[in-house]
């Protein structure tokens, strides 16, 4: 229960910071990535507040071994990057260009997003229950030649 | 607009403590398409409803907010053929890259993390990219 509690507050932070910093308005991220455009440089100044504190909390779990509920902090960072890091995120940031919503603020504008946010979420979750084949697909060892 | 980046910096506090919180109480890494994806192929069954209560807190809290702000325009396309192409490139690619723009960017980032930057230039390049596309030369968004 004190688990889901504290998730439901983390995501309480997320939403309302999506919701605040207009990261839901699909035209201050497009206005982001649309450098030939109309520059809009808010997403910088989202990401380098939401930094901040986070950079403070792993250095927190640095001096204890498990979380506050007890569960043990994830591992370090893997130092290897892969193709699929690569092309996984080539095609994130394709979609993330053509709508201007990546997941989080796709769940934070749901209440007013309009049909549109739900197209968009449909399509999604389509995607992420197909991403396991995909990957495995992607894994299979290129036969020599 | 000229109070967009003051609103950008306070937002992104909100969020990156609600990452904080995440982390050093419930020991899990804020990422939105990990939290999501893990509900949808079934790898998040055990920690389900931990996942669950996360995101009601992300949908309800704009909820709230709103009658304060009166009305916030998304301006999401209203092309379905777009819609439905951006939404399962999303859904596909962070869960094949395991990350996001919160997971990746903001998680990985803050702690250094070689996977996180490399993933965040990466989509960035590709957003920007996408956007001079079709925008610019296409015409379509």
């Amino acid at each position: 229960m004190q688990r889901n509690v504290f998730a439901f507050i983390a995501g309480g932070f997320f939403g309302a910071g999506l919701f605040i910093s207009g990261m839901t308005d699909t035209n201050k991220v497009q206005g982001w990535l649309d450098v030939f455009g109309n520059w809009d440089p808010t997403l910088a100044f989202v990401m380098g507040g939401a930094i901040i504190p986070m950079a403070i909390a792993w250095r927190l779990t640095k001096a204890h071994q498990t979380a506050m509920l007890g569960t043990v902090f994830p591992p370090p960072p893997e130092p290897k990057l892969g193709r699929n890091l690569v092309v996984g995120s080539v095609m994130f940031g394709m979609g993330w260009g053509l709508s201007g919503l990546c997941p989080g603020p796709s769940i934070a504008a749901i209440s007013y997003g309009g049909t549109g946010v739900f197209v968009f979420l449909a399509a999604m979750l389509t995607g992420m229950a197909f991403a396991p084949a995909m990957r495995r697909l992607m894994d299979r060892p290129v036969p020599a030649e | 607009m000229e109070q967009d980046w003051i609103w950008g910096l306070v937002g992104g506090l909100l969020i990156g403590t609600g990452g904080a919180i995440y982390l050093l109480v419930n020991g899990r890494i804020m990422g939105a398409s990990g939290i999501i994806g893990g509900l949808v192929d079934g790898s998040g069954h055990s920690t389900k409803w931990e996942r669950i209560s996360f995101l009601i807190g992300v949908a309800l809290l704009p909820v709230l907010l709103l009658p304060l702000y009166g009305s916030v325009d998304t301006h999401i396309t209203s092309n379905l053929l777009v819609l439905v192409a951006a939404g399962l490139l999303v859904g596909v690619g962070t869960r094949i890259a395991n990350g996001c723009t919160s997971g990746h960017g903001v998680c990985g980032i803050s702690r250094l993390s070689l996977r996180g930057m490399v993933a965040t230039v990466f989509y960035i390049l590709a957003g920007g990219i996408t956007v001079m596309l079709f925008r610019h030369i296409l015409g379509v968004i």
